[in-house]
């Protein structure tokens, strides 16, 4: 079996914070503790759609080390393939689900001396599990925070009432920015930054980040694709010997798995890499989203991410 | 069962022993008559009854003996057991991890109490009964890697996770096949491993590392290696190689049986759940070549295993002069019979030697 180890879980808590997001609170089905895990670390929560079996992830924002219950916030996505609308619709205090051990791909490094987070939106959830993790051990953190609007500012009456000094919250709508490049200039030697949001968000801070001269090392990123819809298409599964069809509203990867053929995943958002792919032969064009090859792979041909990738042609032949 | 613990030394007399029942259990590293490097991992989730394999952290009649020779090394020698500063959260982790698997694993042996973070840890086979605040160094005695790799067999390397990389950042390293903690302390997993031969070439390295930086919590791996060890020496590291290099040369052909040592390394990989580092336990198995040969499978593969080896790997692992000796006192056991396949001992299907 792919993918982490699974927890069967209870939802035991549903709490509304404003118009798009919602959160929701997971108790072991047993009654036992769930693992403890560093902040950063994701899980990937399955939903089950009638016959679809959805696999999403999202960021553990509940305190490292509360065993007792797990949290994650949701983002409703009206324009997605349905993952963030069936958790908000379908699910209810009392359900049972399936979600897996937390895997961290966004780890603080515990080496720096203060650590830099750069929020946007839904991407403050990290850092939520974060700073509980650095304020056990009297770390140093500072945060910035970006919203559309007071309205949707998940979050920030608890940052600001709790921690005061070390929050900063800008909204869209009062025409609020963060001054990145000063905010870099001041940072003391041994700063990491950690940026969590839209991609246009990610690229601005890395790209700021490394003109301003800041070590490739220093600056972590974490942004999980939702697979995007598109045409369907045929691939050919060589060693698996099957012919499958990719629909318009799955991805390759969920289409793989519907066809019984057990394929590796982790994040299932194009940045962990377990997924990778080998082409063995094709004949159009790919459609690459994934944060995991580099541009000259993508280029290549020879490998495809399939958990957010697509394909446009006649052939594709892969090595599953 | 109970154990009963062996009053032995790894060092001077040598009066470290295996018991039948160690003989048995002993982790026979070689799947097939022949040898080389490959990832040959597979899932650590237990093993047969009674195995190596069985439990998370093994405990066998050699415990408390090598325990005892851990204190003495770290003893003459502190640099053994490093931490750098940001892997304390790590060792907090492997605390956590050793005790709760020993208490589970061997309950009549060691008991863990925990209310909050107030915890009490028992260790009958060292007499040791603490009270400790978890993730409060002042507590303890040492840090809580160096404490809990004093009471536990085997060296730890705890690996920093970052850059797509493994970093080596802390441990507690007394009885290695000739490394030095001291020496890799803050490289990373292409540096520590510049010195072995051939495994690079085959692109070994790269997979490891890649499956290594894949490891996720609540599904822990392992395999095994090997190397040669003359006397059963724990303590075979760079800084003491003038006292135990010069020990291979004593080797003669009415000693080897009992002197010359298969060494066998159990390695596990854990992710740490606090801290994201990855602990890589290296626990060593040591038996002796009259011992290995009570077992018919064993003594006939052996043979052909050190008779095929590559010479670039007989001389890293340190025999490449004692091989010919090795293999007039192997070809005795080697009556040319077909062995089965893996690692298992297979005494009741085997043939006997043939007269």
């Amino acid at each position: 079996m792919s993918g982490a180890e699974k927890i069967a879980v209870t939802v035991t808590d549903i709490v509304p914070l404003n118009e798009l997001v919602t959160r929701f609170e997971f108790k072991r089905t047993d009654g036992g503790l769930l693992p403890t895990f560093s902040g950063g670390a994701h899980t990937v929560v399955e939903m089950r759609d009638g016959d679809l079996t959805r696999m999403n992830p999202y960021s553990l924002m509940s305190d490292p080390m509360d065993q007792t219950a797990y949290t994650i916030s949701v983002r409703r996505d009206d324009e997605g393939r349905g993952g963030s609308l069936f958790m908000h619709r379908n699910v209810s205090v009392g359900d049972e689900m399936t979600i897996s051990y937390p895997v961290n791909l966004f780890s603080l490094d515990l080496r720096a001396k203060k650590h830099l987070f750069v929020a946007g939106g839904i991407g403050i959830t990290p850092f939520l599990a974060q700073i509980k993790q650095l304020e056990r051990f009297n770390g140093n953190w500072e945060l910035h925070y970006a919203c559309r609007s007071e309205a949707l500012g998940s979050y920030v009456d608890d940052l600001t009432s709790h921690h005061p000094n070390e929050t900063h919250v800008y909204y869209d709508d009062q025409d609020q920015a963060i001054d990145l490049v000063n905010l870099l200039d001041g940072q003391p030697l041994g700063t990491h930054i950690y940026v969590c949001g839209p991609k246009g968000m990610i690229d601005w801070v890395r790209a700021t980040a490394a003109k301003e001269g800041w070590p490739r090392e220093a600056i972590h990123y974490e942004e999980f694709l939702a697979p995007q819809p598109g045409k369907p298409f045929e691939v050919k599964l060589a060693v698996s010997n099957k012919v499958i069809q990719v629909g318009e509203q799955e991805s390759l990867l969920e289409a793989i798995e519907r066809e019984g053929v057990d394929a590796p995943y982790l994040c299932r958002g194009g940045a962990c890499g377990q997924c990778e792919t080998r082409v063995i032969d094709y004949t159009g064009n790919f459609i690459h989203r994934d944060h995991w090859l580099e541009d000259d792979e993508h280029a290549s041909g020879e490998k495809i991410m399939p958990c957010v990738s697509r394909f446009e042609g006649k052939t594709l032949v892969l090595d599953r | 069962m109970t154990i009963q613990f062996n009053d032995e030394t790894f060092r001077d007399d040598y009066s470290f022993r295996n018991s039948e029942w160690a003989i048995k259990r002993f982790p026979f590293p070689f799947h097939e008559d022949s040898y080389m490097y490959s990832v040959n991992m597979e899932q650590h989730r237990g093993g047969p009854e009674g195995s190596v394999y069985e439990k998370r952290f093994d405990v066998d009649e050699h415990y408390v003996a090598e325990m005892r020779d851990r204190a003495m090394v770290l003893a003459d020698d502190p640099l053994r057991c490093q931490s750098l500063p940001h892997m304390t959260l790590a060792g907090w982790d492997l605390l956590e991890l050793i005790m709760v698997s020993k208490s589970e694993d061997y309950p009549d042996l060691f008991e863990l109490y925990r209310d909050g973070n107030n915890w009490r840890w028992v260790n009958k086979p060292l007499g040791i009964d603490d009270s400790f605040v978890f993730l409060d160094e002042t507590t303890l005695p040492y840090g809580p890697m160096e404490y809990i790799t004093r009471q536990a067999q085997g060296d730890f390397c705890v690996l920093d996770q970052r850059d797509d990389n493994l970093w080596m950042d802390a441990g507690t390293v007394t009885t290695q096949a000739d490394w030095s903690l001291d020496f890799d302390i803050g490289m990373n997993f292409f540096e520590w491993h510049a010195p072995v031969p051939l495994a690079h070439e085959k692109g070994i390295f790269v997979r490891a590392l890649k499956f290594l930086l894949n490891i996720q919590q609540g599904a822990p791996a392992r395999r095994l290696n090997w190397t040669m060890t003359v006397n059963p020496l724990l303590d075979t590291s760079p800084e003491n190689y003038h006292k135990w290099g010069i020990q291979k040369t004593t080797i003669t052909p009415e000693n080897i049986g009992a002197k010359q040592h298969l060494r066998v390394e159990l390695q596990t990989f854990f992710r740490l759940p606090r801290s994201n580092a990855l602990v890589f336990p290296i626990r060593c198995y040591l038996c002796n070549f009259q011992d290995l040969m009570t077992v018919p499978k064993w003594g006939r593969r052996l043979h052909r295993v050190i008779r095929d080896l590559p010479e670039e790997l007989a001389t890293y692992k340190g025999f490449i002069d004692n091989r010919p000796m090795m293999l007039d006192y192997l070809s005795k056991f080697d009556d040319g019979q077909p062995t089965s396949d893996g690692i298992w001992p297979d005494l009741d299907s085997e043939p006997p030697l043939k007269a």
